[in-house]
């Protein structure tokens, strides 16, 4: 292998590791909040795809972005009340088949909104055969918007989450609900809260990365599995160990197409997640004690 | 019929169970008390295989048992009971009991699907064994209620029931007399000799004085993880250690 | 009581055999014969159903790959019977299972000598090897609990899918097609052969092979449910750790009932697939997977009576193309409504209940 085209596959593995963290962020935030897995959770990365590239049509990229992100917020804030808020202490099972069942939904209504086609957002910077040049390897800039921006989000939920009263609030609530409530917090809209969040830094990787990536009504799908798997990963609910692992897998995926034909690539995905199931299901980098912490 | 040798558990760098030895000869009535905390649920979830282990050895009927998976255990023919009743949702207190029988009995999912003839007469002797406890346990006539709406007390002989249905020879029974009343607590008394008459080593964790003194044959005080006194009930009630690690609690229970 | 709760499973039986022979009996009076293929294909997915209902009702394992075992079933058979093994027919392999009757030779439509499988020899491979998967898959993964067990199941799902997808032996997106009929029983005397296929004059026939098909996987599983085994796995359900404590090995157990709903749901993969002559890689798809979830969810998740006929009906329906192009989507409304208020199936709705503050009983 040429070092250009070593350093195109890891180009590639980061990028795609990057949202394959955040993807997986959005599940640790749900999941630290309420102990649910949220199975939609890909559909909001597909939902802040397609809802920019339609409100598009009307304004200027910055602004459909912006307002994609608020809508897929109110989306996810809307599913929480709806569906979940109203439950009393329901099972693992119940809640698992809930959100699949929510996950389908959306899914085709997307369908019926936008179709089977393939659609994309425009690259923010030139178009698709702009790149930059590093070292001997063209990129294109686009890259580094998903790069950038996923990293703002991972930094910027680090801070929220060490620094803002709210975001300690939440973390409380993750750590001992009953406690939580007891000093004033109110642990119910810490819930909804969750979701929006996850919901909205979903919604933004899937506007920034739709110009390489491209969005289809049923993109979501595969997006939750390997955020999934790397949720696993790194250790359920910790969202560094996302974020190291996000970037292993992505790479991992990004060097198997050497190896292994392309139609199989999912599969790699796959296989991973239930090697780690079967053999250490609290991740590389998680303690099943850490598990229990459910922090950041 | 069980020994217990030099038994330990951590858990990470507490040591809930530390140097714990002691045996219990058949036939006997045995309890184990001591202060909450003191590990006593901790050494019976150690003893019937549902924790294992940090070191030391659990001796059941000449045979090693530690590291044994909890239904070799009961098969083996230890029983045990839970603190907070463990029944099945879902089912009858019939159907409940009849589980119980489930390793004395064979018949394999073949034989099931396939309602085999072998298993009409396996099944009818499942039921009638299972009446036979519910009617020794004086519920009866609660077979074909959902067994997890009946009354505590009530519950409490299903799980019994089901326990004695597995034949065993030792039964542990885990805080028996737990939200009984003082009637209740006695019959329960009542029943657990007529369980050891019928030849059934007993060892019981339990928190009423009354009933412990009055049953058992002796007596293991545990405090912290550790076996601090072994010995029948008279000369537990006079012990000083005894006595000093329940101060601040009831003097009055301590010394009867 | 005992002789009661074995006579009313009879008489269920009955009267639904009773059903089954005056449907057939009025879609000929009513020349409306047409329904028979659905009704068909409807017994087939509710035989994967009812096996499914036991290991999620009963077992409490969620399984949101199942289809993959219907797959297996159904592309096994399939490959072994049109893969045209001629060109190896002196390898060892292939000459002992000619001289074990396993072979047929023939000749295809351009007059090629062909050399395969005999449906009977796929039919019973096929379902051997979803065992044996079935089998060495669950192992590990009924270790698993909650999330983790359904994502892996999942998982296996999503693989069974890509590999039929993408592999050419398995016909990649078109499937196998042109799959032989499947020979149950060989002409004899002025009758005909008995063969699960598509042919349009054993429409009849197939439809009561189906039915009595499902029959007799319904019978079997009542009577399991009403055994020893039965009774351990509703213990298992109710309260694993008080099961295990009594001697059940549950982890034994939980296998054997996956395995058992594995081969349920490859003899319906395998007979689908000679009925249609075909299958393709969407039987595998995590849609079949989750519609199959949802049907058992429906039907009250250890009711098998309630999934039979929700399954039954749900499919039928939505072959017929009741739902048209909302197919998926009402399966995935189905999930959420049952989810949220129904959780022990449709059947078991008490509305003035639902109303009342209640105790859920879902804790476990």
């Amino acid at each position: 292998m040429t070092s250009t085209l070593f350093l195109q596959y890891l180009f590639a593995g980061i990028t795609y590791g990057v949202i394959y963290a955040i993807v997986a962020i959005g599940f640790n935030i749900i999941y630290n909040t309420t102990g649910i897995i949220n199975f939609a959770q890909g559909e909001f990365v597909m939902l802040g795809g397609m809802i920019s590239i339609t409100l598009l049509q009307v304004v200027p990229l910055p602004v459909a972005i912006a307002l994609a992100v608020l809508i897929t917020m109110l989306i996810g804030a809307l599913i929480e009340i709806v569906f979940i808020r109203w439950l009393d202490s329901p099972s693992v099972l119940r809640m698992i088949i809930i959100t699949i069942g929510l996950s389908i939904l959306i899914r085709e209504v997307a369908r019926h909104i936008w179709g089977e086609s393939i659609r994309s957002l425009p690259y923010f910077v030139g178009n698709e055969i702009t790149t930059i040049t590093i070292g001997s390897v063209r990129i294109s800039p686009q890259v580094f918007w998903v790069i950038g921006v996923c990293g703002i989000m991972v930094l910027g939920l680090s801070l929220f989450f060490k620094i803002t009263p709210i975001g300690r609030e939440m973390r409380a609530c993750s750590s001992n609900r009953t406690a939580a409530i007891l000093c004033g917090i109110n642990t119910r809209n810490m819930v909804t809260l969750s979701f929006m969040l996850s919901a909205g830094i979903g919604a933004l990787a899937g506007c920034v990365m739709s110009p390489i990536t491209y969005t289809q009504y049923d993109s979501g799908t595969s997006l939750a599995i390997k955020g999934f798997t790397v949720a696993i990963l790194g250790g359920l609910g910790n969202s560094m160990g996302a974020v190291a692992a996000g970037l292993l897998l992505g790479i991992l995926e990004a060097y198997s197409v050497a190896v292994v034909p392309l139609a199989f690539q999912d599969a790699i995905s796959i296989t991973i997640l239930l090697i780690i199931l079967f053999v250490r299901p609290h991740g590389i980098f998680g303690s099943s004690a850490a598990a229990r912490l459910k922090e950041f | 019929m069980l020994e217990l040798k030099s038994v330990h558990k951590n858990f990470g760098g507490l040591q809930a169970v530390g140097d714990v030895s002691f045996s219990v000869p058949a036939g006997a009535i045995k309890a184990v008390i001591g202060p909450n905390g003191a590990g006593k649920t901790t050494l019976f979830n150690l003893i019937a295989g549902n924790l294992n282990l940090s070191s030391g050895k659990v001796i059941f009927q000449d045979r090693e048992i530690q590291g044994l998976k909890p239904h070799q255990v009961a098969a083996l023919g230890m029983a045990r009971t839970f603190q907070n009743i463990k029944l099945f949702h879902g089912m009858t207190a019939l159907e409940s009991v009849m589980v119980g029988r489930h390793v004395r009995s064979r018949a394999g999912f073949l034989a099931g699907m396939f309602h085999t003839p072998a298993t009409w007469k396996e099944e009818k002797e499942i039921r009638d064994k299972s009446m036979q406890l519910l009617e020794l346990l004086e519920i009866a006539e609660f077979a074909d209620a959902e067994a997890t709406s009946l009354a505590f007390g009530q519950q409490r002989a299903v799980e019994m029931a089901r326990a004695l249905a597995t034949e065993p020879k030792l039964l542990l029974l885990d805080e028996p007399a737990a939200g009984l009343n003082i009637y209740e607590t006695a019959e329960v008394g009542r029943l657990i000799t007529r369980i050891r008459d019928m030849g059934i080593t007993v060892v019981l964790v339990e928190h009423d004085m009354s009933l412990v003194m009055d049953i058992s044959d002796e007596i293991v005080v545990l405090s912290f993880g550790q076996k601090i006194a072994e010995d029948v009930p008279l000369a537990i009630q006079q012990n000083p250690e005894v006595i000093k690690i329940y101060l601040g609690e009831d003097e009055e229970e301590a010394v009867v | 009581m005992n002789m009661k709760i074995k006579e009313s499973k009879l008489l269920k039986i009955g009267l639904l055999v009773i059903l089954v022979i005056c449907t057939q009996l009025l879609t000929q009076v009513t020349d409306t014969q047409f329904y028979l293929t659905q009704l068909t294909m409807s017994a087939y997915y509710a035989l994967l159903v009812i096996g499914l209902t036991v290991v999620m009702g009963y077992a409490g394992q969620i399984s949101l790959g199942h289809a993959g075992f219907f797959a297996i079933g159904g592309y096994l058979s399939a490959a072994l019977t049109t893969h045209n093994l001629i060109a190896l027919q002196t390898h060892p392999l292939v000459e002992g299972l000619g001289s074990l009757g396993m072979l047929v030779s023939g000749q295809d439509l351009y007059g090629e000598q062909l050399l395969v499988f005999a449906p009977w020899a796929a039919c019973i491979i096929a379902v051997l090897v979803a065992a044996v998967i079935a089998f060495v898959l669950g192992i590990p993964v009924l270790k698993l609990k909650g999330h983790y067990l359904a994502m892996a199941t999942l998982g296996f799902g999503i693989i069974i899918f890509r590999i039929g997808l993408a592999s050419e032996y398995f016909g990649e997106a078109d499937g196998i097609s042109e799959v032989p009929g499947l020979t149950l029983l060989p002409a004899l005397g002025p009758f005909g052969s008995l063969s699960v296929s598509g042919d349009f004059g054993l429409r009849v026939e197939n439809y009561y092979v189906a039915w009595g098909l499902l029959c007799v996987g319904l019978w079997l599983l009542l009577n399991l449910i009403d055994s020893r085994v039965g009774r351990a796995l509703r213990a298992i359900h109710g309260s694993e750790e008080a099961a295990e404590a009594i001697g059940v090995n549950t982890a034994r157990f939980k296998l054997n009932v996956f395995v058992l709903s594995a081969v349920y749901a490859a003899i319906a993969g395998v007979f689908l697939t000679h009925y249609n002559g075909g299958i393709g890689p969407s039987e595998a798809s995590v849609m079949k997977s989750v519609r199959y979830v949802a049907l058992v969810a429906v039907g009250g998740m250890a009711n098998i009576w309630g999934t039979l006929i929700m399954g039954v009906g749900l499919t039928f329906l939505s072959l017929r193309g009741v739902f048209g192009s909302y197919d998926d989507a009402v399966f995935g409304a189905i999930l959420i409504l049952v989810m949220l208020f129904a959780p022990d199936g449709i059947l078991s709705l008490n509305v003035k209940a639902l109303f009342t503050a209640k105790r859920t009983t879902d804790g476990h």
